[in-house]
């Protein structure tokens, strides 16, 4: 049911600052709700996010009951070198989800 | 909804004091009305009715009518503007007295209006009820020119006949994209009824055009029914909600392009429903919050940030109550009822609101929420229990009742307010 959206340019000029957006589906289910019988929701959320750009991470972030259903989150990075860029989501539940993107840079 | 609580209630809170208000013994009283739509014609008429010795002076700069309510079936070429217009005539044969301009200024120290031109009005209370102005520039690249190639028609008049001219000019094939804005906005179903209804024309007209709805929400009023509709009915429409990246970042109305933060949708017909406020009078008034609403306290209506002005209709920050023609309506008799109270010293009623709001999906195809409110943690909250959707499952006929239903209710409003 994961779907991640990933915006990276296709080019970038050498040493240009580029800006990377991503958004996945996940409710991000706190583990403070409970149900009209009282009983509580178990946690359920995205742990952390990891970026590598030819295999070096460039952007990691661990995330919280305090953040809200479908995670957006944007940075920025250098263009350094053409390659591919890594995307990686991990969470309760034994969630795991992989996308990667491809950058040239001239 | 519990016909006997609501029923008596609403009775109780509007129409009753109409029989028991005394006129205002010296009738010296001034009231002034700032916007003549739904909320401002129906207030003024309301207080006339009430009370027929307070003075009542209504501020409308344009002297004929548009309405939205059923405009977007203008949009689809159901309907011609003229019967979306209504003049001042029958507003003004109830003692209304109208002045026809805009209000420049507001002393709510002095309790005075400066009208556009210069005629100074003192009044003992003022109701506002100037309903929505865009925010420009809220998003990126949408302007007051770039609503003349991407229209938002979101204020019934030239804005629709606009949008209709270029569904009707563009090619079959076509792509038609829309976007809706986050909340509050005017009209919550409005979107996903125009959404419906421009489906409908594309594929009786233009087969193989299709239409995105790029939405800053995940959440919709009406929703379940809607994509019912759509699934059954509309394959030519997609809806991209706030998590599949439908959010627009920014538009560009060169190349009638439309931008996420993860795709550039060009199309042939733009159709930009933005950001919105409370009508710009209510800033100069300083009724308005930094949301860009008016805060208003549910029992009179009154402002929370400035004495003796009342704010009603979609500029008000009304808690539950969505912002509509049939909602402005219903606060227009219970914001009268409480000015007369409050004329005479006495304290206004409790009231009890009633909404209803009515979407066209396409011809003979309605639907409906409708919702009852008391005040309640200082806003209007919706009585649990109350109202209702339309069901789920239903048979042609009961769609067909509620698109009759639909436009007898236009007709009866339309009536009362401007008739």
């Amino acid at each position: 049911m994961a779907r991640a959206l990933i915006n990276v340019p296709a080019k970038a000029a050498k040493g240009e600052i580029i800006e990377i957006k991503t958004l996945i589906s996940h409710p991000m289910e706190t583990g403070f709700r409970v149900t009209f019988n009282g009983t509580l929701i178990p946690r359920d959320i995205i742990n952390t996010f990891r970026v590598t750009y030819n295999g070096v991470e460039i952007f990691a972030a661990e995330l919280s009951s305090a953040m809200a259903a479908n995670p957006f989150i944007t940075f920025t990075t250098l263009a350094t070198e053409s390659g591919t860029l890594e995307f990686h989501w991990a969470g309760d539940n034994g969630f795991s989800v992989t996308e990667t993107a491809t950058l040239v840079v001239e | 909804m519990s016909a006997s609580l609501s029923r008596r209630s609403l009775l109780a809170g509007a129409s009753a004091s109409l029989i028991a208000a005394p006129a205002v013994a010296q009738g010296t009283a001034h009231i002034v009305v700032i916007g003549g739509g739904f909320g401002g014609s129906s207030v003024a008429r309301s207080l006339k009715q009430l009370a027929p010795n307070i003075r009542v002076t209504m501020v409308e700069p344009n002297r004929v009518f548009t309405a939205c309510p059923f405009s977007n079936e203008v949009i689809a070429g159901l309907r011609d503007l003229p019967a979306q217009q209504f003049t001042y005539d029958g507003v003004a044969r109830s003692g209304v007295e109208i002045d026809f301009t805009h209000a420049s200024a507001i002393d709510a120290a002095a309790k005075r209006v400066t009208l556009a031109d210069g005629t100074v009005l003192t009044y003992d209370r003022l109701v506002l009820s100037p309903g929505i102005d865009i925010r420009w520039g809220a998003l990126r690249g949408y302007d007051e020119a770039a609503s003349a190639r991407m229209p938002h028609a979101w204020k019934a008049g030239e804005q629709t006949m606009l949008l209709r001219r270029q569904l009707e000019a563009m090619e079959d094939g076509g792509l038609v994209v829309m976007s809706a804005p986050d909340n509050p906005f005017r009209c919550p179903p409005g979107p996903y009824e125009r959404a419906s209804l421009i489906a409908w024309y594309l594929k009786t007209k233009k087969p193989k055009s299709k239409l995105i709805l790029l939405d800053a929400k995940d959440n919709f009023s009406k929703q379940r029914l809607f994509q019912q509709a759509w699934s059954q009915l509309f394959p030519n429409l997609e809806w991209i909600g706030l998590s599949k990246g439908g959010k627009v970042s920014s538009v560009d109305a060169n190349t009638l392009s439309v931008t996420t933060d993860f795709e550039t949708y060009k199309a042939q017909v733009v159709n930009i429903i933005p950001p919105q406020r409370a009508g710009l009078i209510a800033e100069a008034a300083g009724v308005s919050d930094r949301s860009g609403w008016c805060p208003i306290d549910p029992v009179t209506f009154e402002s929370r940030l400035q004495p003796n002005i009342h704010v009603i209709g979609d500029a008000a920050v009304a808690g539950a109550m969505p912002k509509s023609a049939f909602a402005a309506n219903a606060q227009a008799k219970v914001c009268a009822a409480a000015i007369v109270a409050l004329l005479h010293n006495r304290t206004p009623q409790e009231p009890r609101l009633i909404n209803t709001c009515y979407s066209i999906v396409m011809p003979d195809y309605g639907i409906s929420v409708a919702g009852v409110y008391k005040p309640g943690k200082g806003l209007l909250m919706d009585i649990e229990g109350a109202g209702g959707t339309s069901p789920l499952q239903a048979p042609d006929s009961t769609r067909k009742m509620e698109a009759d239903l639909a436009l007898g209710w236009y007709n009866t409003i339309t009536r009362e307010v401007f008739g």
